[in-house]
């Protein structure tokens, strides 16, 4: 198949960007959107045109690397999918396919696709962990989790940090993420001593960071490849209010 | 010879790690605050190091060359983490899961070292779990626990089916409690690109910042590699597509012996390769081989639908070969076999490189619901990967390229031939011998991160006290520093025809046909010609365009590939040595007549250790000496 890729191309943060358009023939719909970027990177190789820089590592959606936006959506046109697990089976003959990074100001953009995510762990960085030392852990079986909790635990835990919540949210919010975190960490029991002053510091971050307020649109739910639910922001709320009057 | 001390210490093999724990030395904690630790990796073996060498005291900078340190490979890890708990009683012991890995890795690895594997696996599942790692529980509150890999008892522990994604989390989660408290500094987005060593010390690293493309110079005190496994030597293969081998061929080149580099897992159950574009290969679970029947049609020429095929005409090749294991033969049995049919042109799909995984049978005995409820997930990623809805027809699947047992050759404190050297994780050779059992990476990676590399590197770094520290001032940074750089001019002056992958794809072919699944000698023969060959090609022929002061990703796949090709040539040269078959290596000539593995522990029970030399390689020998066990043949007929 053969398509058009339209693709923003911006040489470093403070530079301007534009997109540009490439066709791109020889495709197969057995590849992997990933693949065919790569086809065209090994054309323009051969023109002597400077490759277009675009993240990924596992190509497997779990790394959380890859994600752009494509024909307007996170991840494009599947809910719930990376970058890398979208084929070109989901495209037409013919299509142009409009590829563009991350877009919001706490993610500047390195390079074309490429943008820092920084934020994120630095958000992780005031509280995403339980102060625990090594050599100083319990027997496991000596603090019993019901399946229950440990299950609704990993359902938070699975988040990617691939950045899709914010890139999808029409506020560039992090709740989402956020929220994942602190729900994973605070219904352990092993989270629970810190469980006041991990909420306050990590939604202070977030806003320090410059991510925008959650205003419940639920794109962000949509677009995430776990699938994280936005039940979780709610739960974040009740703890931030929890946490402001006991912490 | 003489270098190759693997430092065993004396005693029975339980009390070993104790008796050198007892001995080795401590460090002031004032002091420790002097002393300088680069951790080049953040994946479980580097994440897990760095914070916990920064909580002893330490000054730890660390280092990867993704945007975030969480990205590390470590992350894709499924299946689980073995530790022996015996919660399940069924007869599990720090003894039987030694034995295990020792037999399971053919009797070609250091027992000393496999036991303090299995032995610190236990307290490691209640330091995850008091990091909050969810693992699966029972109602009750418990942790569960699952068999995997072969092995009889139930000793896996997992979350979900992301137990690397989890346990990664956690490790990076305490990483970056120790950024926040100032005692690591953290580099993403830096690779290096050569090791520093100063009197024969290593003494630091140069790092490429992958942004800026600036080249710079980091000092320290001691350096750890955990940079991960390089079977992208293969290109297709199982692992992420930055995984490399440059920090380990680099630290090689400039004197850490390399150790049984040929020793590569295949798994057999990942997706076949499916066109000449494809950037890697996705492993499925190898739980799925518990109800699927694994054939291919009897009939070379058979163009007919799967389906369409009736039983009388299908070849169920393992059961029919290990009538007593069938389809949950051990990964090197079952790659092996299905290789041999695919080149006795029985392949099927597009590409005739894959074999069938039934589950007709299964469903039709269990229902469907049943199957569902087993490996749902599985099948729902089988099919956005390839379209197909295998509950209708049976899988394709494909052996591919996995696992690095080979590595960097480390003593029993994981420090290099290089004085103040160390490697840990998939990076280093030790503990997995010829096979790696599923689910003890993960289990290694850690181990060597949390326990034991901050119970040895003291050891080291108590002397390094005394001695003046260097800094980047030092004439040998700005020699090694030039070095690199000429190395980069070099590449992009080349300005030939030919793209990276271009080269990347040809090394794979040659080595997935000569250096993977069986070996034979004229193969390898031709292999390191070949290689040789392409080698000379690169250097003169590819074509990288862009600067080097620019973020750059062609460039950075051409310096990974300029290492790949060298270390290729060794690999073969490894597989050339070694004239016997064991675990994942099989030497074609070194077979029964029905084509089972023969080794020869007369002469090969030894770990080959490389130097480098710039014409060729130098053979060293760590002999394996097997005090507590016995070396016994595997057979899985
Ligand atoms: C698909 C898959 C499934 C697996 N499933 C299991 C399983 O179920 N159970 C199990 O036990 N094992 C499993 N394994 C194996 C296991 O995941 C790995 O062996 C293990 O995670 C390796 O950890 P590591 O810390 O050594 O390396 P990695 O996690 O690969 O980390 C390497 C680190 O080094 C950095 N790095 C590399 N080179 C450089 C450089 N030059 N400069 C700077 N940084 C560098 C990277 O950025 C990264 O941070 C699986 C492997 C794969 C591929
Ligand atoms: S490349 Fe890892 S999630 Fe897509």
């Amino acid at each position: 198949m053969t398509v058009t890729f339209r693709i923003w191309r911006q040489e470093g943060t403070n530079d301007p960007g534009k997109l540009t358009d490439y066709e791109v023939e020889g495709l197969t719909d057995d590849m992997s959107f990933l693949e065919a970027l790569d086809h065209l990177n090994e054309t323009l190789v051969i023109k002597n045109e400077k490759v277009i820089a675009y993240e990924y590592d596992c190509r497997e959606g779990i790394c959380g690397q890859c994600g752009v936006f494509i024909n307007g959506r996170a991840h494009g046109p599947h809910a719930n999918m990376t970058t890398c697990q979208l084929h070109m089976r989901s495209f037409n003959d013919g299509d142009t396919i409009v590829v563009e990074p991350w877009r919001a100001d706490s993610f500047p953009v390195v390079k074309d696709l490429v943008v820092d995510r920084s934020a994120l762990d630095r958000i992780i960085e005031q509280g995403g962990y339980i102060s625990a030392k090594t050599g100083t852990a319990p027997e496991a079986n000596a603090v019993p989790i019901g399946k229950e909790i440990a299950d609704k635990a990993m359902d938070a835990a699975a988040c990617i940090g691939c950045g899709a919540c914010v890139a999808t949210c029409k506020n560039s919010s992090a709740a989402l993420f956020t929220a994942a975190k602190i729900n994973h960490l605070n219904s352990l029991p092993q989270g629970k001593p810190e469980q006041h002053q991990r909420v306050l510091a990590m939604t202070e971050q977030m806003q320090e960071e410059g991510f925008g307020h959650c205003t419940f649109t639920g794109a962000c739910e949509v677009e995430c490849p776990e699938g994280i639910s936005i039940t979780n922001i709610a739960e974040m709320n009740n703890r931030v209010i929890r946490a402001s009057i006991f912490g | 010879m003489t270098r190759l001390n693997a430092k065993v210490p004396e005693g029975r093999l339980e009390d070993k790690w104790r008796n050198y724990q007892a001995k080795s030395s401590l460090i002031n904690p004032a002091n420790k605050k002097k002393l300088k630790i680069i951790v080049v990796g953040s994946g479980l073996a580097g994440a897990g190091a760095a914070a916990t060498l920064a909580e002893l005291g330490y000054e730890i900078q660390c280092f990867c060359y993704q945007d975030s340190a969480r990205r590390a490979h470590s992350v894709a890890a499924q299946g689980g983490v073995n530790a022996a708990k015996n919660y399940q009683h069924d007869g599990d012991s720090v003894w039987r899961m030694f034995y295990d890995t020792l037999k399971g890795g053919d009797f070609r690895s250091r027992e000393a070292n496999v036991y303090r594997l299995a032995e610190l696996s236990a307290p490691l599942i209640d330091h995850f779990t008091q990091q909050g790692v969810p693992f699966a529980r029972e109602y009750g509150g418990v942790l569960v626990n699952r068999s995997f890999g072969g092995v009889q008892v139930q000793r896996t522990f997992y979350a979900r089916g992301q137990t690397g994604q989890q346990l990664l989390l956690a490790a990076y989660a305490q990483l970056y409690k120790m950024i926040r408290a100032k005692k690591v500094e953290m580099l993403t987005r830096h690779e290096m690109l050569d090791l520093v060593v100063i009197n024969g010390q290593a003494k630091g690293i140069i790092a490429r910042d992958l942004t800026s493309g600036e080249l710079k110079r980091f000092a320290a005190d001691a350096v750890v590699l955990a940079t991960g496994g390089y079977s992208r030597v293969f290109r297709l293969s199982t692992l992420a597509i930055g995984c490399n081998g440059s920090a380990i061929w680099k630290a090689h080149k400039q004197g850490a012996y390399f150790a049984s580099p040929s020793f590569t897992q295949i798994h057999p159950t990942a997706l076949p390769q499916s066109s000449e574009a494809q950037s890697k290969l996705t492993l499925m679970s190898e739980s799925l081989r518990n109800d699927g029947r694994i054939w291919v049609p009897q009939n070379k020429e058979d163009t007919r639908k799967a389906n369409d095929i009736p039983e009388e005409e299908r070849d169920y090749y393992l059961e029919r070969r290990y009538p007593s294991f069938g389809n949950l033969a051990p990964r090197d049995i079952a790659s092996r076999a299905a290789k041999e049919r695919i080149d006795a042109g029985h392949g099927v799909g597009r590409l005739k490189n894959a074999v069938y995984l039934d589950f007709k049978h299964a469903i039709r005995q269990f229902g469907l619901d049943t199957i569902r409820d087993r490996y749902g997930n599985l099948f729902t990623m089988y099919k956005k990967i390839t379209g197909i809805d295998a509950y209708q027809e049976p899988m394709q699947i494909s052996p591919a390229a996995h696992f690095s047992m080979g590595g960097l050759w480390v003593d029993y404190e994981l420090m290099t031939t290089i004085p103040g050297l160390y490697a840990i994780g998939e990076c280093n050779f030790s503990d997995h011998g010829a096979n790696r059992l599923g689910a003890n990476s993960l289990l290694q990676a850690s181990v060597d991160g949390y326990f034991i590399l901050p119970n040895t590197i003291n050891n080291y770094l108590a002397g390094a006290l005394k001695e003046e520290q260097e800094t980047t001032e030092h004439p040998e940074f700005a020699r090694v520093e030039q070095e690199v750089q000429e190395n980069i001019d070099r590449l992009l002056a080349v300005n030939g025809t030919k793209t990276v992958d271009h080269f990347h794809r040809e090394l794979g072919k040659i080595m997935w046909q000569e250096c993977a699944m069986s070996r034979n000698e004229a193969g390898l023969q031709c292999a390191i010609e070949q290689i040789t060959q392409i080698r000379t090609n690169f250097w003169s022929d590819v074509k990288v365009t862009g600067h080097d002061k620019e973020m750059n990703t062609e460039l950075e796949k051409a310096l990974r590939l300029a290492d790949f090709i060298e270390l290729g040539l060794l690999m073969c040269t490894d597989a050339l040595n070694r004239e016997e078959s064991c675990g994942a290596h099989f030497r074609e000539e070194f077979q029964t007549p029905d084509g089972e593995a023969i080794r020869v522990d007369d002469v090969y029970s030894y770990v080959s250790a490389w130097e480098y030399g710039a014409e060729n390689f130098k053979h060293h020998e760590e002999a394996l000496k097997f005090e507590f066990i016995e070396p016994t043949v595997r057979s899985y007929k």
